[in-house]
C-alpha cells in the first residue's frame, strides 16, 4: 500500500490548518532519555551516600561509590598518564589482536565457503575448538606464546576470530545462486565470479562481524588483563591496560576509580563499535542508498 | 554488436539462434523418492521470432527454462542451439528471472557493463550509454538497484543483457508482481525493444493476455509432468498495441482456442492442491545450487 | 442481473470523507465519495494505487474513523455523525491481500474457528459445517492438512471458506487474488462464484485487475484517483453463471475497453504523481 505523503516531512514544518509552528528544541525521545539519565543517576547519588542521610546503609546500593566521588576521582586521573597510558595499552591490543583476525579470518572463512574440500577439513577442527571461550585459553596462551603481551594478543584474536568467521561463511554462501549464474553465462570466469560478486556480497556480513567482533575483543582484552597481571605493561596501576587498572583499583582499594575504569572501557568500546559503522558505510555505500 | 547499427528488421538476423528442444525429461531425485517435472517434451523455438510458453503456475516451465539456459542438465532428451548441444551456461542464452538479479553493490551502469567487462572487452561503455537512453535510465546510471523501482529495475536487468548481444533471450516471468500500470508500459517497451532489434527470444508467462501480446507462437503447456500440449501461431501483424489487441478479432479467436485448453491445464494443475510437490523441487534446487 | 430474494446487505455510502493527517500535511483519502451496493450484489471497486480504496473498505469494517458523511448497512447507521467509528463485528468479514490464516492450525480448525470463538456453534457443529463447506469449495480432502503445506491457491480458497462459514452481511475482499498468477486466479474466480451462488453474501471486491472485475461483478465501479469517487459505474449484464469462456465474448470486450479507458485515465494521474514508479532522490 503506497504512503499518502508525497514529500517527507523536511524540518520544521508549519501545517496548513495550525497556527502555531510543531517545533520542539529536542525530540520527544531525547528529552525522555535525559529524564531517565538524570534519575539513575540521582537514585545512585542517594543510594550511593544512604549512610550519611540516611543513617543505615542500603543494601547493595550503599557500598557502591557515588557517582560524585566517581567523578572526582576521574577529574584526578585526567592528569595522571598512567591512566592514559593504560588506555593506549589496552587500545593497541584491541587493535592487534583485531587486525590480526580480520586478516586471517576473513580469508580463511571465504575458503572455507567456497571450497568444498578445505570446508571438510578445516571446518570440524574449527567447531571442535569454538566452544572452548577464548579466557579458557589465557593459562595456555601463557605457557605456548614467548611473551606475556603475545599471549594476550593470541586470546584477543580468538575473540574475534570465531564470530568473524562464521559471519564470513554465512555471508558467503547467502549470495543468491541466481546472481552468479547470470554472471557464470555472461562468461565471468571464477576469480571475476569471486572478486565482483562473492567478495562485495559477503561484504556486508564481514562488516557485521567485525562489529560483534570487536565488542567480545573488549570484553577478552578486560579479563585477559585482569588475569595476567597487565602483561609487560608493569605491576603498578600506572601501567597494564584498563583491565588491568580496574583489578589494581580493587586491590589497591580504590573503589571510585573502579567504576571509572569501567566507565572508560564502555567508552573505549563504543568509539570502536562507532568507528567499524563508520568503515561500514564507506565499504557498503549501497546499502544506505534508497 | 550490431546495436549501434540500423533498426530495421531483417528476416533472419545475423546473431540470432534457433534452439531445438526433443525429448527433454527432467527428474528430481531426493533420497529414494523421484518426481518427474518435464516428460517428452519437444519444441523449436525459431530463429528470430518471439516464443511464448504459457501454462499453470508451478513445477515445468522454470524448469525448461533453465534447462535451456544451462544451469541444470536434463535427466535426458537434447537441446540443441543451432544444431550444438547445450553443455553448460553461455552467452548466447541470457535469462531474465522473474525477481530482479541485478548485483545489488553495483550501479545501474556497472550492472549493464558487468558482461563486457568480465570478457575484458573495451569500448563497451558507448554501447551501454546507448542502451541506457533506449531503456530511459540515463539518469540512473549512478544509482544502486534498491534506489530503482521494480519497472525500472527490469529495465535495468534487459539492457544488462541485451549489451551482450545473446542469440537468446529468455525471460521467466518477468513482469509478474508489477502494478497494472508498469506492466502495461513495461510490456509495450519490451515488444518495442524486440520488434527494433530482432533476435531470438523465448517468454514465459501465465498471463494469456501478455502471451497474445507479445508473440509469434504460443506453447501452451500440460500440466505436471509437463510437455507441449498444444502449438498456436500467432498471425497478428506486428507493430501491435494493447488496446489494439483488444478490439482485434483474430486475437480474440486465438484466446478462446487457448483459453480453454489452458482452462483444462489449470483445473488439473490446481485439484492437486499439494505444496510438497513445489517443495520438493525447491528444496532440490537449493542443494544443487549451493553444492 | 440483481439477484432477488434477498433481504440483507445493501451498503449506502454517502458523502464520506476520510482525511490522513501525518505530520500535520492533511492528505484527504475519500472527498465526499458516494455510492451504494444492493443488496446480495457483487460490486467490484477498481481503482489507481493509493486512491483510497482500501480506507473506504477498512472504514466499513470499523477499523478506521471517517471524518465526514454516513455509512449505512441495511438501513442502520454503521458509522457517521456522532459515531465515527464503525464497530467490527462478524457481519462484516474481511479477507486480505496476504494470508492470514493461523499457520498452527488445520485447514479445518481454521474455517471451524470463527463459529466456535463467537459460541454461535458448538465445537462439533463447528467442525461438521466447515467440513461440509469445504467439501462444497472442493476442498475435501485437505481438511487436516495445515495452511503451509497447501499451495497459495487452496490458502486463498480456505481463507474465504473461513469468512463464509460465519454467514456475514457483506463479504469485504481486498485485493485478495494479487499475489496469483494469471491462471490460479481464473480457478480462483470460478471457485467463487460456486460460493457465492449458494448464500448471495454482499461482496465489496476491491481489486486492480480489470478483466477480474468484470467477469465476477455484477457492477464495477472505476474510481478516481485520491481522492477517491466514483468516476464510471459499469453495469455488468452478463447472466450468471458465467465461466471462462464469457471472457472472450464481444459484450466482455466492449465493457473491458471502456473501463480501460477510464481506468487508463486515472492511472496515469496517479502516476504522474509519481506514486509507483518512484523517483529516486
Amino acid at each position: 500500500m503506497t504512503t499518502y505523503v508525497l514529500t517527507a516531512p523536511q524540518g520544521p514544518k508549519v501545517g496548513p490548518h495550525l497556527g502555531r509552528p510543531r517545533r520542539h528544541i529536542l525530540g520527544l525521545a531525547t528529552r525522555r532519555a535525559l529524564v531517565a539519565y538524570a534519575v539513575v543517576l540521582l537514585l545512585w547519588q542517594f543510594g550511593a551516600t544512604s549512610q550519611s542521610w540516611l543513617g543505615t546503609r542500603l543494601p547493595v546500593i550503599g557500598n557502591v561509590p557515588s557517582p560524585v566521588s566517581v567523578a572526582v576521582a576521574w577529574v584526578g586521573l585526567v592528569g595522571d598518564p598512567g591512566y592514559w597510558q593504560s588506555w593506549y595499552l589496552s587500545f593497541s591490543r584491541v587493535l592487534l589482536g583485531f587486525a590480526a583476525a580480520v586478516l586471517v579470518g576473513v580469508p580463511f572463512g571465504l575458503t572455507m565457503a567456497l571450497n568444498p574440500l578445505f570446508r571438510g577439513i578445516a571446518f570440524p577442527v574449527f567447531e571442535l575448538l569454538r566452544p572452548i571461550p577464548p579466557l579458557a585459553w589465557v593459562p595456555a596462551a601463557v605457557i605456548f606464546w614467548p611473551t606475556q603481551e603475545l599471549s594476550i594478543d593470541f586470546v584477543i584474536f580468538l575473540g574475534a576470530f570465531y564470530t568473524l568467521v562464521i559471519n564470513v561463511m554465512q555471508g558467503a554462501r547467502a549470495i543468491d545462486g541466481r546472481l552468479i549464474q547470470v554472471a557464470r553465462s555472461m562468461g565471468g570466469s571464477r576469480w571475476n565470479v569471486f572478486r565482483r560478486l562473492i567478495l562485495p556480497g559477503a561484504l556486508p556480513s564481514i562488516c557485521l562481524g567485525m562489529e560483534v567482533g570487536i565488542g567480545i575483543t573488549w570484553e577478552v582484552v578486560v579479563a585477559a588483563e585482569m588475569i595476567s597481571g597487565g602483561g609487560s605493561g608493569g605491576t603498578a596501576a600506572s601501567g597494564g591496560g584498563l583491565g588491568f587498572f580496574i583489578w589494581s583499583s580493587y586491590v589497591g582499594g580504590s573503589y571510585a576509580q573502579i567504576v571509572v575504569g569501567m566507565i572508560s572501557i564502555g567508552i573505549a568500546g563504543y568509539l570502536s563499535s562507532a568507528a567499524l559503522r563508520r568503515l561500514e558505510v564507506l565499504l557498503t555505500p549501497w546499502r544506505r542508498a534508497y | 554488436m550490431n546495436l549501434a547499427a540500423g533498426t530495421t528488421r531483417t528476416p533472419h538476423p545475423a546473431g540470432a539462434a534457433e534452439v531445438e528442444v526433443r525429448d527433454l525429461v527432467k527428474v528430481y531425485r531426493s533420497g529414494r523418492s523421484a518426481k518427474t517435472i518435464v516428460d517428452q517434451c519437444s519444441f523449436t523455438i525459431e530463429r528470430g521470432k518471439t516464443t511464448v510458453m504459457i501454462g499453470p503456475s508451478g513445477v515445468g516451465k522454470s524448469t525448461i527454462v533453465r534447462l535451456i539456459a544451462g544451469f541444470d542438465r536434463p535427466t535426458s532428451g537434447t537441446i540443441l542451439v543451432d544444431g550444438r548441444p547445450v553443455t553448460g551456461p553461455g552467452r548466447d542464452r541470457l535469462v531474465v528471472f522473474q525477481e530482479a538479479a541485478l548485483f545489488p553493490w553495483m550501479t545501474t551502469a556497472e550492472n549493464i557493463l558487468y558482461g563486457p567487462a568480465a570478457r575484458g572487452e573495451r569500448g563497451a561503455s558507448q554501447a551501454a550509454d546507448f542502451l541506457l537512453d533506449k531503456v530511459g535510465l540515463r539518469a540512473f546510471r549512478k544509482k544502486y538497484p534498491t534506489q530503482l523501482s521494480g519497472g525500472m529495475q527490469r529495465r535495468a536487468e534487459l539492457a544488462r543483457a541485451v549489451i551482450n548481444d545473446p542469440a537468446v533471450m529468455i525471460l521467466d516471468e518477468p513482469f509478474r508482481g508489477l502494478d497494472a500500470m508498469t506492466k502495461k508500459l513495461m510490456l509495450e517497451f519490451y515488444a518495442r525493444m524486440s520488434e527494433e532489434a530482432p533476435r531470438t527470444h523465448f517468454f514465459v508467462t501465465t498471463d494469456i493476455d501478455e502471451a497474445i501480446y507479445l508473440a509469434d507462437r504460443l506453447l501452451v503447456m500440460r500440466h505436471s509432468p509437463t510437455s507441449v500440449r498444444a502449438v498456436v501461431e500467432v498471425d497478428i501483424p506486428r507493430p501491435r498495441s494493447p488496446s489494439a489487441i483488444l478490439a482485434d478479432d483474430r486475437a480474440n479467436a486465438i484466446k478462446m482456442q487457448t483459453l480453454s485448453l489452458l482452462h483444462e491445464e489449470a483445473m488439473k494443475s490446481f485439484a492437486s492442491g499439494s505444496k510438497a510437490a513445489a517443495d520438493f523441487v525447491d528444496a532440490y534446487r537449493r542443494r544443487s545450487s549451493s553444492a | 442481473m440483481m439477484p432477488t430474494s434477498v433481504a440483507r446487505g445493501a451498503l449506502h455510502i454517502e458523502e464520506v470523507v476520510k482525511i490522513y493527517d501525518p505530520h500535520g500535511a492533511r492528505i484527504p483519502a475519500v472527498d465526499r465519495c458516494s455510492f451504494n451496493v444492493a443488496a446480495g450484489e457483487i460490486c467490484m471497486i477498481v481503482g489507481p494505487s493509493g486512491c483510497g480504496k482500501t480506507t473506504l473498505l477498512n472504514a466499513i469494517a470499523g477499523f478506521l474513523p471517517i471524518d465526514g458523511g454516513t455509512i449505512r448497512l441495511d438501513g442502520e447507521i454503521l458509522c457517521g455523525a456522532g459515531r465515527p467509528q464503525a464497530k467490527v463485528g462478524p457481519d462484516r468479514i474481511v479477507v486480505f491481500q496476504n494470508g492470514s490464516l493461523f499457520p498452527w492450525k488445520s485447514n479445518l480448525e481454521n474455517v471451524a474457528f470463527g463459529p466456535i470463538m463467537q459460541k454461535a456453534m458448538s465445537p462439533e457443529q463447528a467442525l461438521d459445517t466447515a467440513r461440509r463447506m469445504m467439501a462444497e469449495a472442493g476442498l475435501g480432502g485437505l481438511e487436516h492438512l495445515y495452511p503451509g503445506e497447501t499451495s497459495s491457491g487452496v490458502r486463498r480458497r480456505v481463507e474465504i471458506v473461513r469468512a463464509l462459514i460465519n454467514d456475514p452481511t457483506v463479504l469485504l475482499l481486498d485485493e485478495p487474488y494479487r499475489a496469483l498468477d494469471a491462471l490460479t486466479k481464473s480457478v480462483m474466480h470460478e471457485a467463487l462464484l460456486e460460493m457465492y451462488y449458494r448464500k448471495k453474501t454482499t461482496i465489496f471486491f476491491i481489486t486492480h485487475d480489470l478483466e477480474e472485475a468484470i467477469f465476477l461483478g455484477h457492477r464495477v465501479i472505476v474510481m478516481t484517483s485520491r481522492p477517491c469517487r466514483p468516476k464510471l459505474i459499469l453495469d455488468v449484464d452478463i447472466p450468471y453463471p458465467r465461466d471462462y469462456g464469457v471472457l472472450t465474448s464481444p459484450r466482455f470486450r466492449e465493457l473491458m475497453g471502456a473501463a480501460a479507458a477510464a481506468v487508463q485515465e486515472e492511472a496515469a494521474k496517479a502516476f504522474e504523481l509519481g506514486e509507483k514508479e518512484g523517483v529516486a532522490a
